[in-house]
């Protein structure tokens, strides 16, 4: 089967300002794909040019076989656009918003069943006004579904949202495209990218500094694990602990964290040695680094770099 | 979907916004009716002299308010409803949606004109059964080409407003300032008799004259039947083309970058006077 999505060499230029900078990557069928950075980072603009709102300056982009840029009503009609920034007419209700705008498409699901997905069944005739904020934006998740679209633009869904309000909406983002919708998402959330991506594209100052899915990234960018424990009052020197470990370790009131690239090896030597000394070793961790580490990293060394 | 369906749900989405913003249906079609008994009021119901012959001040001002209530409901309610969703990123939605941009400014203008259309109905109405209006059936024509000429040219110039307006900030303070100077030189606030000459070849030129002056013959009892003026018809029709020209080169559906985007509503702004 032929990519949803295939970009190559996509550059947009604001004025002075390269936004988006030689970008090139494809989306199979059914991926849920997550384009992942800071804000200023050209995700955006990437994603604007995919959904056909902006012009490229350089480059070629096929979406499900279209150039978005000359697509028209019949790419608007295959995909579903849910903006961050895109408001709702809200002395309309919901019911009213998802029949105007859900007529346009030619491939239509059930309102009842959209209105279902997004849990706002009960306020189906309420006006779009008196909603939460969090309820609007499953109301633009539902206009985002209505059309029954081969291809799913999400840009930035949970941004605003409480811990709580964004694992619900994680949880519907997931059930939605279990049915194998291909997804495009973009998040400044690294949390959500893991949680709802199969491959992540980092964005850094308009280029891709990394790809690929989150576990693989996690080990690309291998920097070590991490043993973390706090040692009660000892009598026994550090240095017989410290000194044969391959990682490297650092302390402070008593509390050890290592970080090293032979996990096994070090930590067979200090459970040797707390046994050995009668020690049990409080709150003992052991984790690969964070990805939140390894993205921050990556888009620190890059801003290095351009800098 | 076919697109006059499209056009059709678009038509009365429109409508409903419209009658559940309360203050803006307020501005637009209370405050002309409260205008018309106020200057009936004041300066009783006598015959003045005008441009049009000697005309009973409701008759006058009927015709002149009804056209300014339908300016309102078109050129004003258009450039602010357009350039206020434009900032919520309204129209940014419908632009990501299959219906086509012309069909959904289609709606918006068709249901701005049933607004005027209701407007100045209610506005005649009132001259009629209070004030002793009257008017007559062979010109009823002309009353209805000049009042779908006047709306559809206003309707053209909001959107085309719209598109020129950097924010939601701005389209009100220019709707106003244009409409407004418009209306006293215009034989819409003030019967003009023997104005200056340049003021009268400022009304000429500007299209608020040409609508009143269209549609106030139409129900003047001294104009003769059928009524019809065609060169103020012909000046509305410029102004429809160049309305178009604008809106179909300046019209954009997002937010202008760095603009303050006024997010004051119908309350604080006013859709007219």
């Amino acid at each position: 089967m032929s990519p949803a999505i295939e970009v190559s060499d996509l550059t947009k230029r604001y004025g002075d300002t390269l936004a988006v900078d030689g970008v090139s990557f494809s989306v199979e069928p059914g991926e849920v794909f997550a384009i992942l950075g800071p804000n200023g980072a050209g995700k955006s603009t990437t994603v604007e040019i995919l959904e056909g709102h902006r012009d490229r300056d350089r480059g070629s982009v096929s979406v499900l076989g279209i150039d978005p840029a000359k697509g028209g009503r019949e790419y608007r009609d295959r995909v579903g656009i849910v903006l961050q920034s895109a408001g709702i007419d809200k002395e309309l209700t919901v019911r009213e918003v998802l029949d105007l705008y859900g007529a346009a498409y030619t491939r239509r699901r059930p309102l009842d069943e959209v209105l279902d997905a997004v849990e706002l069944t009960e306020k189906a005739d309420a006006r779009v006004r008196t909603l939460s904020g969090g309820q609007q934006r499953r109301v633009d998740l539902a206009l985002g579904l209505i059309g029954d679209p081969d291809l799913l633009f999400l840009d930035e869904p949970t941004t605003g949202f409480d811990p709580a309000a964004r694992r619900r909406s994680w949880d519907l983002v997931r059930n939605l495209t279990a049915g194998g919708k291909t997804v495009v998402l973009t998040t400044h959330y690294l949390e959500e990218a893991e949680q709802l991506a199969d491959r992540v594209a980092v964005m850094s100052g308009g280029r891709i500094v990394a790809e690929g899915t989150p576990e693989s990234l996690r080990a690309n960018a291998d920097r070590g694990t991490v043993i973390r424990f706090a040692l009660p009052a000892v009598h026994a020197p550090l240095s017989e602990l410290i000194d044969p470990l391959v990682g490297d370790a650092s302390g402070r009131d008593r509390r050890i964290e290592i970080v090293t690239m032979a996990p096994t090896s070090d930590l067979a030597h200090i459970t040797t040695w707390a046994l050995g000394h009668g020690i049990e070793l409080q709150g003992l961790v052991v984790e690969s680094m964070n990805l939140e580490d390894v993205y921050l990293e990556l888009v620190a060394d890059d801003a290095g770099a351009t800098s | 979907m076919n697109n006059m369906t499209l056009l059709w749900r678009s038509f009365r989405a429109e409508n409903r916004i419209f009658w559940r913003t309360p203050i803006g249906a307020f501005f637009t079609l209370g405050l002309p009716l409260i205008m018309l008994v106020l200057f009936v009021a004041l300066f009783g119901n006598e015959a003045i002299g005008t441009q049009y012959g000697e005309i009973t001040t409701a008759q006058f001002y009927a015709a002149g308010l009804g056209v300014f209530a339908a300016a309102s409901a078109t050129y004003t309610n258009i450039a602010i409803g357009l350039s206020m969703r434009r900032d919520e990123g309204i129209l940014k939605r419908v632009r990501g949606t299959p219906i086509p941009p012309g069909v959904f400014l289609g709606g918006v203008i068709l249901s701005a004109v049933w607004i005027a259309i209701f407007a100045t109905t209610v506005m005649v109405g009132l001259g009629i059964v209070a004030y002793g209006v009257e008017l007559e059936a062979a010109k009823f024509p002309a009353m209805v080409v000049s009042f779908l000429a006047g709306t559809i040219c206003f309707a053209t110039l909001g959107v085309a407003l719209a598109s020129v307006a950097k924010s939601a900030a701005s389209a009100p303070a220019i709707a106003n300032a244009t409409i407004l100077p418009m209306g006293f030189i215009s034989n819409v606030f003030i019967p003009l008799d023997s104005p200056p000459q340049w003021l009268t070849l400022a009304g000429d030129i500007f299209p608020l004259k040409p609508f009143a002056v269209a549609f106030t013959e139409a129900m003047s009892p001294f104009s003769e039947a059928p009524a019809f003026e065609w060169d103020r018809i012909l000046v509305l029709l410029a102004w429809t083309l160049l309305g178009l020209v604008v809106a179909w080169r300046k019209f954009r559906w997002e937010p202008v970058v760095g603009a303050s985007t006024g997010r004051r509503s119908r309350r604080s702004t006013g859709t007219s006077a």
